[in-house]
């Protein structure tokens, strides 16, 4: 299996607050990887930090390495670090006034692509990865992001990262707002997505990390506890910390 | 401490396979007593529990799905409903084997007795031993005791073969006494399948406790067996 982000030795803070601890993890490629842990424990932090959002906090800093596709991305302009590592946040958030094909289209026309038939073709098939193609194939110009419902709004968010060719997509809990059944969209397509590209996901839902990830790394206190197959993880984990947390026992 | 309502219903699954554990036990013991004092009341009492072990199945069952579905239970918590569930069905089963014991019973004490060349009360003693191990190891969630229950079944095996070899021996040169011979061969078999319903419940809290699958033998080492 091959390794698609090399963490080594991360650290990061807020201020003076030192949030992760050096954190050690190589993530495969073409697989989930599902980051859990109580609340404060480092993992949004830890996520923000493998394409260089935690630095978009003035009080923030990071250290130590992360290598996606064996490149350091603290050596890279951030710009071309977002580019290769997308992000999906909790919250679904759309460009409000552009219309579903502007907002899929936005990365592309950011980075300079114009010619209108690549355009249609990305917007295509983003959306189509994104399992909602045919339910706004036909408003795609007439309606706006935010027109869409919850878990609509979600995969398009999913669509516009993915127009860019990312490598890897970071999700921090993607479906915590959504209902049961716009949930098990975003399940459906993160399984279908990895057969393409590298998956982080954060999420305080501990079925659905079972779901979806094949490895899971449980976080406490800024530190990466245990990392390990998820079948593991979750039905006999090795630290003591990590079963205490995943059956309820602190948390 | 969070999820306190379910650990106080994991707490309460405990206490209704302990429940069911304490018919199986009685009526193994009940057996084993109709067998040494040749007593139809006591088969009929094994008889008449059955039903109670049966039902008592059916409820810590449906009480352990009720709890995999509504809560999702990990790691210890998950193990722990899983082995109950498995638990659950060898007591069941041990249930039966007493019921197929005393009926063995009844039959031989409509004949005349026999002095037979096995020691059946000898063997049960070693059986419910194993039953009670299991059981406490069980409650304690004691890998070790559990551990020695899996030894202790070498013992029975090795009894059950000894029985087998000698009652086929009394049968040739006892025509007459063929059918006590049978039903005691048959009851020494029941013990047996007693004993491997109690290494069940072993190799199930093992697997509780440490998360290793040591069925048949595998796994041992990784659980420090």
């Amino acid at each position: 299996m091959a390794t698609a982000v090399e963490v080594r030795d991360l650290k990061a803070w807020f201020g003076k607050t030192e949030a992760l601890h050096g954190i050690n993890m190589s993530v495969e490629a073409r697989h989930a990887t599902a980051v859990i842990g109580p609340s404060g424990c480092g993992k949004s932090t830890f996520i923000r930090c493998l394409n260089r959002m935690h630095e978009t906090n003035p009080e923030a800093k990071a250290d130590g390495k992360v290598e996606v596709g064996g490149t350091d991305i603290y050596k890279m302009p951030a710009v071309d670090v977002r580019r290769k590592v997308g992000m999906v946040f909790q919250k679904p958030n759309p460009f409000p006034t552009m219309t579903i094909y502007d907002n899929v289209a936005a990365g592309l026309k950011l980075n300079g692509t114009r010619k209108r038939r690549t355009l249609d073709e990305v917007v295509e098939r983003s959306l189509q990865q994104a399992a909602l193609w045919d339910e706004v194939k036909d408003v795609l110009k007439k309606k706006s992001g935010a027109s869409l419902s919850g878990g609509q709004q979600q995969r398009l968010c999913i669509a516009r990262a993915l127009a860019v060719s990312p490598d890897v997509m970071l999700m921090d809990e993607p479906a915590s707002a959504l209902d049961p059944i716009s949930t098990a969209k975003i399940e459906d397509l993160i399984f279908e997505l990895k057969q393409k590209l590298t998956i982080v996901i954060v999420t305080h839902n501990m079925q659905q990390a079972s779901r979806v990830a094949e490895f899971t790394g449980f976080f406490l206190m800024g530190n990466l506890i245990e990392f390990d197959k998820t079948e593991k993880i979750f039905t006999n984990p090795s630290d003591k910390r990590t079963e205490d947390y995943i059956t309820g026992r602190f948390g | 401490m969070t999820r306190i309502r379910f650990h106080r219903e994991l707490d309460e699954l405990k206490h209704r396979i302990l429940a069911m554990a304490g018919m199986a036990e009685q009526a193994v013991d009940l057996a084993v007593q109709a067998y040494s004092q040749r007593d139809p009341v006591l088969c009929q009492r094994v008889i008449a529990g059955e039903a109670g072990v049966n039902r008592a199945e059916r409820e810590v069952d449906e009480f352990a799905v009720d709890l995999l579905a509504m809560q999702q239970p990990m790691a210890i918590d998950l193990r722990f409903i899983l082995a109950v569930i498995k638990i659950n069905a060898d007591l069941e089963r041990v249930g039966d084997q007493a019921v197929n014991i005393v009926q063995r019973v009844m039959n031989t004490i409509e004949l005349p007795p026999s002095t037979l060349p096995v020691d059946i009360p000898a063997m049960a003693t070693r059986v419910r031993a194993m039953v009670r191990d299991a059981l406490r190891s069980f409650i304690d969630g004691d890998p070790e005791l559990a551990k020695h229950v899996l030894e202790a079944d070498d013992e029975i095996d090795r009894m059950n073969h000894e029985a087998f070899a000698a009652l086929s021996r009394y049968m040739q040169s006892q025509p007459d006494g063929a059918v006590q011979a049978l039903d005691a061969l048959s009851i020494a078999r029941n013990l047996e399948r007693v004993a491997d319903h109690a290494t069940n419940i072993a190799e199930d809290v093992i697997f509780w406790i440490r998360g290793a699958d040591v069925r048949h033998g595998a796994g041992q080492r990784s659980a420090g067996i």
